[in-house]
Parts: structure tokens; sequence; C-alpha cells
């Protein structure tokens, strides 16, 4: 809370998206203390992670200094920053305590869920359970809109390059800095591989522990940009080369929409995955989460790596 | 206890606040979309705490335990932060765009560029 008023006082927008990703990390922490494993995971890879390079990526292209913003302009907004809040905190009068068991939310679905899911879905994980096979719908919404987006940041700022880019030198100087940190090289190269094998055991290990496809797209996608930021974006580019990626992004999406129609062809509902497996629905099941959380893997860190080329390759 | 257990929306709220602030008052683009991400932050913690019971453990089924918190939240907000990255990359996008054709992120002077052209 207090980084967030801080952020509201600096005026240094590098030192504010840093601050940023500190307060993303502490609520991540928040998110423990209140029994939110998976949420936290997700949190403190992308606001920790992903979003701060992405956010560094604009203030590269842009100006990393705010203007002073005119004195009577800041009155009206405080005011009615203060009106909201007081009518909300007024508000929080009538609502349940925080933790009672009683409350009305802890009565309507999820009993269900939790009851059921060990004999239906088969899968300590309830959170897993319910985001792939429960609500596998909204799951197949959410990740068609992370695809949306990135077909919109591709569209914005990811084909052409600035018109007067042709006459810069291929080797552009900070690369050239780059190579002397050795130490920066070696801890990376030592990193990577753990990095990306965390990412394929939270992937395969979702349904156990906390985890699944997309917190590990997005530990998958932070690996590989750490590599882009030391080795260069141009040996990125070698090794997950674009094109990849514009594949990895719609078969991600196919892949889940697929088991789907999947589920109808074999003589159940969409997204039904316990007709997968005639003999053993719950064997299906664990089929059906498995191949969804793949497409969602893929289809995250696909989006994240391209999203990071088009901020990176756009400065060229 | 009657009185504090009320805090969690308080936070929530000033947190909320905190964010909305930034996005009303400040012109600078990518400061607002950092204030939209507090504001978003803060739903966040609200449904989460929604979800906390007293003395439950994560849903994760153990032998162990009897009493979970409520997974539904927990699914919507893991689903929501990545949306949210998804749309604040695509805001940061709008921005660098902007950039490339006004030459500034401070939205006053974009908006007396856009006037210009029009007189």
């Amino acid at each position: 809370m207090v980084t967030a008023l801080a952020v509201i006082r600096l005026r240094d927008l590098f030192a504010v998206i840093m601050l940023f990703g500190i307060y993303s990390l502490l609520s991540a922490s928040l998110f423990v203390v209140l029994d939110a494993v998976d949420v936290a995971f997700t949190e403190a890879s992308v606001g920790a992670g992903i979003a701060t390079v992405f956010m560094l990526g604009t203030l590269a292209l842009t100006k990393s200094r705010e203007k002073i913003p005119a004195a009577h302009k800041q009155v009206l907004p405080l005011l009615a920053v203060l009106g909201t809040g007081a009518v909300l905190i007024y508000g929080t009068s009538d609502i349940p305590y925080y933790g009672d068991p009683s409350n009305p939310i802890h009565h309507h679905v999820a009993p269900r869920y939790l009851e059921g899911s060990a004999t239906e879905i088969g899968v300590p994980n309830v959170v897993s359970a319910v985001l792939a096979s429960y609500r596998g719908y909204d799951t197949l919404g959410e990740t068609t809109v992370v695809f949306t987006a990135a077909i919109g940041v591709l569209v914005l700022i990811g084909g052409a390059r600035r018109p007067h880019s042709e006459e810069s030198p291929r080797s552009d100087p900070k690369q050239e800095l780059m190579k002397q940190y050795s130490i920066l090289r070696l801890i990376t190269k030592l990193l990577l591989p753990l990095i990306l094998l965390f990412a394929l055991y939270v992937q395969f290990h979702g349904d156990f522990g906390p985890g699944g496809g997309f917190q590990a797209g997005v530990i998958f996608a932070a690996g590989f940009v750490l590599y882009a930021l030391v080795y260069g974006l141009d040996q990125a580019r070698q090794i997950m080369p674009p094109w990849l990626l514009r594949i990895g992004i719609s078969l991600g999406v196919l892949i889940y929409a697929g088991v789907g129609v999947a589920g109808i062809l074999l003589g159940g509902a969409f997204l039904d995955y316990g007709v997968l497996d005639p003999h053993d629905p719950m064997h299906g099941q664990h089929l059906g989460i498995f191949l969804v959380e793949l497409g969602v893997g893929i289809t995250v860190s696909a989006v994240m790596i391209s999203i990071f080329y088009a901020f990176a390759g756009r400065g060229r | 206890m009657q009185i504090l257990g009320l805090y969690n929306y308080w936070i929530f709220i000033v947190l909320m606040m905190c964010g909305f602030y930034v996005v009303i008052s400040r012109g600078n683009l990518v400061k607002k979309l950092v204030g939209l991400n507090i504001f978003q932050t803060s739903v966040f913690i609200l449904y989460i705490s929604m979800g906390k019971i007293i003395g439950g453990t994560a849903p994760i089924l153990t032998e162990t335990a009897t009493v979970y918190s409520n997974p539904v939240p927990h699914v919507l907000i893991l689903t929501a932060i990545v949306v949210g990255i998804a749309t604040t990359a695509l805001g940061l996008a709008l921005v660098v765009r902007i950039n490339e054709a006004y030459g500034t992120i401070e939205e006053d002077e974009i908006h007396a560029q856009s006037e210009d052209e029009a007189l």
C-alpha cells in the first residue's frame, strides 16, 4: 500500500515501474497468506516479471520523465476519489465479515466443487479442476482474449519498422556493451535450463500442486525474455523464430477448442472430457485437463514472447 | 472483531482509490496504465479475500485438511491476471504508437496537437 502511494508521488517513470514490480511481488505474498497459492504464483510471474519488462520496453520507446501536472487539475480528481472512497467504505458496513465460513459466497457452488472434484475429476488441485473442467468454457474464452490481444499488439507495433531504421547499423552499441558482462552471460546460461525445466514442471504438475498452463506459459516466456535481454534479440530470434511463435499462438487455442470438439464427436458435450476415454471417465478427465492446460501454456508463452519481440524490435 | 472484520475491504478501497486517482489526475499515459493496474490488483485482492476462510488451507485436496478456502474466486482471478497483462500489453502498444504519431505521451500535449491540426 505504501508502495502504491509512492507510485503516485514519483515522476521518474523508471522508478515507478520498478516500484510497481515490488508492489506486485508484495500482493503475491498477500495472496499466499490468503490461501490462494495458484493466484500468487501467477501474480508473481506476471506482475513482477513480465509486466515490468513490457513497461520498461515501452519506456525505452518513449520518454522516462513525467511532466509535472498543473495544480488546479489535482483538486477535482482528489475530491472525486475521496467521495467515491467514502461511499464505498459506507457500503462495506453491510458486507459479511472476513474469513467467516458462514458467508454466502461459501455456500453456493464452491462446496459442490470441493466435494465433487475428488470423485468426478480425480485431480487434487481443485483450482485446476475448476479452471479446466467445470468452468472450461470461461477458460477457453480467456485464452481467446489473450490470443486476440496478441494479434492487436502485433498489428499495432509488430510488423513494419520505422522508416528511418534502414540506415542504422546491424550491431547496436548496447549489445556490444552487453558482451563484456561475462558474469551475467554465464549466470544466464546456468539459469536458463532451470527456468525452462521449472516451467515444464509447473505445466505438468499443475493437477497436483499449484500451477498450470497460465503460470507455466509465463515462466517459460520469462526464461526466453531473460535470454534475449542478455544475448540480444537477434540470437533469441534464431532459437525461437517469430513464425514459430505465430503458429504457437494459434496452435494452443486450436488444441483447446479441438479437445472440446473431440468431446462432441465422441458423443458427449462440448469440453466434456469424460467421454475421451470410454472405459474410465476419470482417466478421460485427466487427459482432457492435460491437453487443455498444454494448449493454454503454448498460447500464453507464445503470446508473451511475441509481445516482447514486438516491443524490443520496435526500437531498432 | 466487529470493526476489524471489515478491514480487508478497506485495504481494497484505499488501493482502488489510489489507482483511480492516478488514472484521472495524471496526464502521462504510462502512469495511467500503472494506475489502472493498481486498480485491477485491488479488485483481485477483494475477490481473493472474500474466498478466504479463517482456519482453512489452500484448495488442494489432502487427507489431513478438512476446511479449504473457496476455489472459485481463485480461478476467476488467475485467468484475470493473465488477461490483464495481455490487455496491458495492448495498451502499452497503443502508447508506443501514440508516441510515434505525436512525439509525446502527455495527454494535454496530444490534445493541443489535435486541436492545432483541426484548425
